[in-house]
């Protein structure tokens, strides 16, 4: 279906990532958000705050991140379409909450504006040091989806596959900024909202008495009621079978959280998404994602003026992790370069998937600003030898 | 008159509560002499004293043997983490204002020590909620520790010389932060507890009912103040009702004196109410009303 035109704001904008986020989300359908502030991600709840009480819906600035990580589940319960915003500190305090709502199959967004860590680092600077966490920062297994958008414009185009994404697998959906990509102003296009294709959330058609809200077909992802439609509904963060309750079991367990994880396993082809450049043929391929791709491009840009041989392959979406794609690449490059704001943590991904085949080149780099591109053109000549 | 000859007499026996609770879960899990499903009785009599269209009433716990009460009532109803029933409540109430009523059940350590901070600024905000806080003075899921509610001087396992911790004045702390309605009873008092929670369900606003109710298997036990029984002998003994009392006036000592009653009824817009007539005098005709065809009920 397309976008409600109430939330879209069509036009041409000069505006920065944390705003565009916003819109996004807007035209996205999001109609309620709880938040608390932190630098750098408070400009999307200001914008999300000014602009809500005309467009229809609810903001509400909570008591601190653990409040607004799982009021934004109340309300998805309620039947709205729910995002919560934050940056390093505040995700850390919201991991119980990932965990609930990947658990309850909760669709929520949670918007995670990256800065120098750990602790209160450097708030007004970037990193993109919480990549792991988003995989594994809330305690258990289940499978988060997460997608790091490079400029402003991505922040809007992105947001909404996010909220289509949550939607359409009912997963916690984690929006992974930084702090560049947040402030950058640059030029933000917004379509006609009759161009924009939001998913719907998966209602059941099942009446009460024939619904139960685990109950799925070979989809994995069960149908959705909203209280106070008169199902009556059992929803917990413990285990649960199918009707909702609570399961204690071995077998219980083995069961739902098997399907967790496969609801985005088994799907994984449909929903990883890579950029690529110049890939087919080339000796060096250099694996990016959000702010760090945009120094990338004009590292292989420079290495190719040297006449190296260079793709470049851009991680859109980091969760799930393109792995096929990178084992395939494995076979016929000489080696991987990853650059990323952080001590190394995609590149282990990189190094899983291409499994001893070709050699990763890391690039770390512990935030506060981006890589040099002569850093990374002089990590690729030296992994083309 | 032969025994054989009397007419065929058929009585269903239905009990009353039976309607409001998923029987398919029961027995539950609640020790014997416990007083939690003492206040869930009440809280179905409540219910039907209503007359809210059950199909619209929510319920929400936190963690902790009170945090089941969610799972065992059909209603929509939800288990939520440890503390956190009141923001959970507080996006459900706002994301749908249709619903009738949005209460939270849980426990003292629940409400008060880990989910404290949500508990106070809900109160400040008179978010449209009630919450019915069951103290029990401990930690009973895990097996009896201290709470914030925990007496001077009673023992419990990390207290295991006597507490030596002040405990809140729940009433005081809800009506310091601006609750619309304050009571105390004990499940020593049925009738008195189900009409707080009556008047509760039907009291626009944050609602704070606290609910004292003995945990004869670890605060009793540990304490040697007997079984469930010789709890409700206690609060018969010791209850004093002073409707209105200042909430200052009613904490709680180690098997001393106990002040029940309604503390607090007053009036004040609730959140939504404060936002939707801020925005409609800033915005004026451009701003339509936030909320469904039930919300202005």
């Amino acid at each position: 279906m397309h976008a409600d035109p109430k939330g879209v704001l069509t036009g041409i904008h000069f505006i920065d990532g944390d705003h565009a986020a916003c819109e996004g989300a807007l035209a996205a359908g999001c109609r309620f958000v709880a938040g608390y502030p932190i630098t750098p991600s408070t400009e999307v709840v200001e914008r999300f705050a000014a602009r809500i009480p005309l467009v229809g819906g609810m903001f509400i600035q909570l008591e601190d991140e653990l409040a607004s990580s799982i009021a934004i589940q109340g309300a998805a319960w309620a039947g709205k379409k729910v995002m919560t915003v934050t940056s390093g500190p505040g995700l850390s305090l919201m991991m119980e909450h990932v965990g609930l709502a990947a658990f309850t199959e909760t669709p929520c967004v949670f918007v995670d504006v990256q800065r120098g860590g750990p602790s209160t680092g450097l708030p007004t600077l970037p990193a993109q040091a919480d990549m792991m966490q988003v995989k594994w920062g809330s305690h258990g297994d289940y499978e988060p989806i997460a997608l790091s958008p490079n400029s402003p414009q991505e922040c809007f185009d992105l947001m909404i596959k996010a909220f289509n994404l949550a939607e359409t697998y009912r997963v916690p959906v984690f929006f992974m900024m930084d702090e560049v990509v947040g402030h950058m102003t640059e030029r933000v296009v917004i379509p006609e909202a009759s161009e924009i294709e939001v998913v719907e959330r998966k209602w059941t058609k099942k009446k009460p008495g024939e619904y139960r809200p685990y109950e799925t077909d070979e989809s994995l992802v069960p149908e959705m009621v909203k209280a106070g439609d008169g199902y009556r509904i059992h929803i917990t963060g413990l285990t649960h079978d199918e009707r909702g309750y609570p399961a204690m079991t071995a077998p219980a367990q083995d069961k739902l959280v098997k399907r967790l994880v496969n609801k985005i396993r088994a799907n994984a082809d449909k929903i990883v998404d890579v950029r690529e450049d110049g890939v087919a043929g080339a000796d060096v391929v250099v694996v990016s994602f959000g702010i760090t791709s945009r120094v990338a491009g004009a590292a292989v840009e420079a290495a190719r003026a040297a006449g190296l041989k260079v793709g470049h392959l851009r991680l859109v979406i980091t969760w799930p992790f393109p792995a096929k794609r990178i084992r395939e690449l494995a076979a016929t490059v000489k080696a991987f370069v990853v650059p990323e704001l952080n001590m190394g943590q995609m590149a282990l991904e990189v190094e899983r998937a291409a499994a001893g085949k070709a050699p990763v080149l890391t690039l770390p780099h512990a935030g506060g600003t981006v890589h040099e591109p002569g850093a990374i053109l002089a990590k690729i000549k030296e992994a083309a030898q | 008159m032969s025994a054989t000859e009397l007419p065929a007499c058929e009585i269903e026996i239905t009990n009353p509560v039976a309607p409001y609770l998923r029987q398919e879960r029961l027995p539950h899990i609640w020790c014997p002499g416990c007083g939690i499903g003492t206040t869930v009785n009440c809280f179905t009599r409540a219910l039907t004293d209503s007359g809210l269209d059950l199909d619209r009433v929510a319920i929400v716990s936190g963690i902790g043997c009170t945090g089941r009460v969610a799972g065992y009532m059909n209603l929509d109803s939800f288990h939520t983490t440890h503390g956190r029933a009141i923001p959970f409540a507080t996006g459900l109430r706002l994301g749908n204002p249709d619903l009738a009523k949005v209460v939270v059940y849980s426990g003292d350590g629940d409400l008060s020590a880990i989910g404290g901070n949500h508990l106070i600024h809900a109160a400040r905000r008179n978010m449209d909620l009630m919450v019915v806080c069951v103290n029990n003075f401990t930690y009973g899921m895990t097996g009896g520790q201290v709470a914030p509610t925990t007496p001077i001087g009673a023992t419990q396992t990390t207290m295991p010389y006597g507490n030596f911790e002040n405990p809140f004045n729940l009433p005081f702390l809800a009506d310091a932060c601006g609750a619309v309605y304050v009571a105390r009873w004990t499940v020593y008092h049925v009738k008195q507890l189900a009409k707080a929670m009556l008047e509760g369900l039907k009291k626009k606003g944050f609602v704070f009912i606290e609910a004292m109710a003995p945990c004869p298997t670890l605060y009793s036990r540990r304490n040697r103040l007997g079984d469930g029984v010789d709890q409700l002998k206690y609060y018969k003994e010791k209850s004093k009702v002073v409707n209105g009392a200042n909430t200052q006036d009613v904490g709680l000592t180690f098997q001393g004196d106990i002040v029940v009653g309604k503390f607090v009824d007053r009036e004040r817009p609730t959140w939504l109410e404060a936002m939707n007539a801020h925005y409609t005098q800033h915005f004026g005709d451009k701003y339509t009303p936030y909320g469904g065809p039930h919300a202005q009920e």
